[in-house]
């Protein structure tokens, strides 16, 4: 496949074509919901749902930058971690130093995507184990520095972000702020990856990255800022996550692989050239309808993972399926 | 097949030149390592026969989880289903023994049973419905996790005294584990390097295109490699199973085998694609993590900050071989 | 192909369906854990680290050795908050008995049983431990470790116990009954019968967080007292502080105000708190546990609420019982029952306070020792 021939292929068209099992599996879902909690179809119901699928949806959104160049990032859950657990440290329930607490735990998020991104291109590690290294490192940097259990407060203009909720707004009642991050982030990231040059190079350093080299794409840069968008992705995500329910050790766990598994959900093609926004934003929501789902109707939590393993596996065949029939 | 053993060739060759040298220096600079901490650390009772086969029996469950992974990732696959495999054997080992010598043999095959099954499941996944490896085997760990964390709450059953000669028994000053683990190793070493098999193994992993064009059936060989990686992570539960008195379903996933079986596979110099590398390799990354954690214990080292430090080591040590390879990397 | 996979994937679900619906509800246990309750400890008053709850005494004489001593110990991993508070104050407990103790080794074993085994036997062959103390990281499992160090050096254990009765004493608060009856009755006795109540559990099939549940099961039941949602078997978090908020939120979205929360652990009960704060409703009479988020919450929204504690201090008694074995002192045992108090409205303010961090455990019995409070967290 020609670098051109695989950027002709994303006309926002068969792009909708593409993503269409995602959405049939969250319509499906959202309607299992509605049935098993009968104010779900309300503006209430809607707004909860998306404030408990937003944290998800922004890593998975920021994941898709490094995936679809064919690479992973299994950092961004300890770097969710950090950012909450760094924020509590340095704010430690002091609303002045707020801003600042959260201008570091961004620079910290870049200084790893960075980091990540000049280790993958100039020292050819390949991104797995690099973010891998990262992903015990990191964590290991937060329990550290907070001795293995959340020390200090957050107060409430960190909170807002993840915790307000706007009452009496016109059509949908409530908003929560958190919704109006995603919103940003999505857009941001949409334009990005759709819309600018930098989006289509990534895509063509992930189908070919020799191919991009000879047709004289920077695929170095283009992947550190794959990895940059990741990382400040993980770090938006942290400040919702501790902001909704306050510092905890753990509060970032597993969610690289969910961002992953969303992704897959979402038609995002792994090692690479495939994927989109909205598709993984779709994916994402179905993950988090699906967990709804299992849990509204008591599965426990090993059978939950359970069938999330059974459909991640499903998703990846169906969609290799798919190209195939393509071909 | 000729063309096969000619695309193999220069693999071979590879493998034997230089082979050495990496993993033994690995090897040594470790064990240096190692006896400056302990005679720091005014130690020095570690620097003896009992304190080597005690660092060396730490790494044993670590060890032959990792021979496995490296079959798999030669061949260009990987399994992030091992830890789950590793408690999967250790509970149904327990649960079916219940404390009785008799049910030993026939719960040791039903296990190993079970574990080459699985690797065959992975293995099909991944070559006849070309899943990739990662997302394969990752799902079906969290389908067997599930269903064995959902059956199981608890240490279940119990292995009988006899079943823990596997563990603790001793030849001399060193213990059958130990013993088990380097046979397991030469074993692996010799087919990797003397038979057609290996041949194939480095072939389908360093170019399947090229070895399938050749006439060997790559999916056989990455279907066989997964089996027999699985049987490894089967083993170590066995062996878990019996140095724990029982299995519990946490077992594996608190060992981290899965992350760390990869970690000291590619420490150990083979390439995460596939094709390149070997078993000494393997085993030198396993001695290398089993010193590091010996030192950073000696030395008091913070739970934490050694998390930090292994993290670092890893990319560090894969840097090292991976920073002079041509083209891009993802 | 298709067919053999699928024949593969059905052969291991047969493999492992058998559920084995373990019952954790031992009745005689309950009752005994009751009684517990109301019993007064023995021992030095104001130091409940050191009392004990009837038991016997055991005669350490064999064990008299010249100071100062060696002091092992084989941590099962600092990876919770609670151990987190444990071990600060164990290493403060240490640096307290100085003048006994010369050289206090540990070891971490990171939540693996495999290494804590290792771990075990090396301390025992290195020659360099008096005596060692474990915090077994799994009962079962380490029960044959245990058994080997006990047949060259003395042994204690804490928290999680092992299947022998070999060690010289066995340090444990009275358990998890207690920590569900403490909770349930406060409760029972706050919310007028047929009012609403929720139990939110971390997860099921863990002994310790089973058995609190039933004996607030028990307790409910006396009182008439019926839980909401799981058919009455609470609901599961997970430990997740965003989850718990969500359940707490939809029961609220869905059933107007509640009455009760009942909690099997108090890490996220600020979580509950808040969703309850969000959703402008009244606060739910509600157990947490000796966290300090949660005891501030209580001070500062003027909960109606109760603390029962699983205590921290039980890894200071651990050394205090080690220096004693030594010294040939006798020891309560071979259970060393201590007793575990709750936090009431009434003492509240002896255990809040807002320097220290959000998860430290008040009941630490810390407040006196050396480094406090800088040493648990709280920045000069």
């Amino acid at each position: 496949m020609t670098a051109i021939g695989s950027a002709a292929r994303f006309a926002p068209v068969r792009l909708l074509g593409r993503i269409h099992p995602s959405y049939a599996a969250l319509l499906v879902l959202l309607i299992a919901i509605a049935f098993l909690t009968p104010n779900f179809l309300s503006p209430l119901g809607v707004m909860a749902f998306l404030r408990r699928g937003a944290s998800l949806a922004i890593v998975s959104v920021g994941q898709l930058f490094v995936l679809s160049m064919g690479g992973f990032d299994l950092s961004v859950g300890s770097l969710i971690t950090l950012a909450v657990m760094g924020s509590a440290l340095m704010i430690n329930n002091d609303p002045a130093l707020t801003w600042h607490a959260i201008a570091l735990v961004y620079l910290m998020g870049i200084g790893s995507g960075l980091f990540l991104g000049l280790v993958v291109s100039y020292l050819k590690v390949p991104s797995i184990i690099a973010s891998l290294g990262a992903l015990l490192s990191i964590k290991g940097v937060a329990l550290a520095w907070s001795g293995g259990s959340p020390q200090g407060y957050l107060p409430d203009n960190f909170r807002q972000f993840g915790r307000v909720t706007y009452h009496d707004v016109p059509i949908i009642q409530v908003l929560p702020m958190s919704v109006v991050v995603l919103a940003v982030f999505v857009a941001i990231c949409a334009w990005l990856f759709h819309g600018t040059t930098f989006g289509r190079l990534a895509l063509i350093v992930g189908d070919n990255p020799r191919a991009a080299d000879l047709a004289g794409v920077r695929v170095r840069l283009v992947r550190i800022v794959g990895f940059l968008v990741s990382a400040v992705s993980a770090v938006t995500a942290g400040i919702l996550l501790g902001g909704f329910a306050g510092p905890a050790q753990d509060v970032g766990d597993g969610f690289e692989l969910q961002a992953i598994a969303a992704n897959v959900l979402g038609g995002t093609q792994l090692l690479g050239g495939r994927g989109s926004v909205a598709g993984v934003v779709a994916g994402s929501l179905t993950l988090t309808a699906l967990f709804t789902v299992l849990n509204l109707i008591g599965l426990p939590k090993p059978l939950r993972d359970a069938v999330q393993g059974g459909i991640l596996i499903a998703a990846v065949a169906y969609s290799v399926r798919r190209q195939g029939w393509e071909k | 097949m000729s063309e096969a053993a000619a695309i193999a060739a220069p693999a071979r060759a590879r493998v034997r030149s230089g082979a050495w040298l990496a993993p033994a220096m690995i090897v040594l600079c470790s064990l240096a390592a190692y006896c400056v901490a302990a005679a720091a650390t005014h130690q020095t009772g570690q620097i003896s026969v009992d304190g080597f086969v005690g660092l060396i029996q730490r790494t044993v469950a670590l060890g032959i989880v990792a021979l496995g992974q490296t079959l798999a990732i030669l061949v260009g696959s990987i399994d992030l289903s091992v830890a789950t495999l590793v408690s999967v054997g250790a509970v149904m080992a327990s649960w079916m023994m219940q404390g009785q010598p008799d049910m030993m043999v026939p719960a040791s095959l039903f296990v190993l049973a079970l574990s080459a099954l699985v690797g065959v499941a992975n293995g099909l996944i991944v070559t006849q419905l070309r899943v990739n490896p990662l997302i394969a085997t990752l799902g079906v760990g969290l389908v067997l996790q599930g269903i064995l964390s959902a059956s199981f709450q608890d240490f279940a059953g119990s292995v009988p005294k006899e079943f823990q000669i596997f563990a603790y028994g001793t030849v001399g000053p060193v213990t059958l584990s130990i013993l088990l683990m380097f046979a397991l190793a030469l074993v692996e070493w010799l087919a990797l390097s003397r038979t057609r098999f290996g041949a194939h193994v480095y072939a389908t992993g360093g170019n399947p295109e090229g070895a399938r064009l050749a006439g060997i059936k790559t999916a056989r060989v990455v279907v066989l490699a997964h089996m027999l990686c699985s049987l490894a992570a089967g083993l170590t539960g066995l062996y878990l199973a019996s140095r724990l008195r029982s299995g519990a379903p946490w077992v594996g996933r608190d060992g981290v085998y899965d992350l760390e079986s990869i970690a000291v596979v590619v420490i150990g110099g083979t390439v995460l694609a596939g094709g390149k590398g070997g078993v000494w390799g393997t085993m030198s990354g396993v001695i290398l993590f089993g010193c590091l954690d010996a030192i950073f214990t000696m030395a008091g080292v913070d739970a934490f900050i050694k998390q930090v430090l292994r993290g670092a080591i890893v990319v560090a040590a894969v840097a090292a071989y991976a920073y002079r390879t041509k083209g891009h990397v993802a | 192909m298709l067919a053999r996979l699928a024949l593969a994937v059905a052969a291991s679900i047969l493999v492992a369906a058998p559920a084995f619906a373990q019952s954790f509800d031992d009745p005689k246990e309950f009752q005994h854990q009751r009684d517990l309750l109301k019993m007064t400890p023995e021992g030095p008053a104001g130091k409940p680290w050191e009392q004990h709850l009837g038991g016997g005494m055991v005669d350490t004489g064999k064990y008299k050795k010249a100071g100062p001593y060696k002091v092992c110990f084989s941590n099962a991993g600092v990876g919770n908050p609670w151990r987190v508070v444990g071990w600060t104050t164990m290493q403060a407990e240490v640096d307290l008995e100085k003048a006994d103790i010369a050289k206090f080794t540990s070891a971490d074993a990171e939540g693996k049983d495999d290494k804590q085994i290792s771990d075990i036997k090396d301390m025992v062959a290195s020659g360099n431990c008096d005596i060692l103390v474990v915090s077994p990281n799994t009962t079962a499992a380490l029960t044959p470790a245990v058994e080997e160090a006990c047949k060259k050096i003395p042994v204690i254990t804490f928290d999680r116990g092992t299947n022998s009765n070999c060690p010289v004493t066995h340090i444990l608060p009275i358990g998890g009954y207690a920590f569900g009856i403490v909770g349930a009755e406060f409760i029972a006795a706050h919310v007028s019968k047929g009012g609403k109540v929720i139990a939110l559990r971390i997860l099921p099939g863990v002994d310790v967080l089973e058995t609190r549940w039933a004996a607030a099961k028990h307790i409910f039941e006396e009182k008439g007292i019926k839980v909401l949602g799981g058919e009455h078997n609470g609901d599961f978090t997970d430990g997740d502080r965003a989850k718990t908020k969500s359940i707490v939120a939809d029961y609220l979205a869905k059933n107007g105000q509640l009455d009760g929360v009942w909690m099997d652990a108090g890490a996220t009960a600020t979580a509950a708190i808040e969703a309850f704060e969000d959703a402008g409703m009244k606060y739910p009479v509600i157990n947490g546990e000796d966290q300090q988020d949660f005891l501030q919450a209580w001070k500062k929204d003027k909960l109606t609420a109760i603390a029962p504690t699983y205590p921290t201090y039980q890894w200071r008694t651990a050394i205090i019982a080690a220096v004693k074995v030594l010294k040939g002192e006798a020891v309560p045992g071979p259970i060393w029952e201590l007793p575990d108090p709750a936090i009431t409205q009434d003492n509240l303010d002896k255990y809040v306070s807002d320097k220290l961090p959000p998860l430290h455990y008040a009941m630490c019995g810390c407040e006196g020792m050396p480094g406090y409070p800088e040493r648990w967290g709280v920045k000069k």
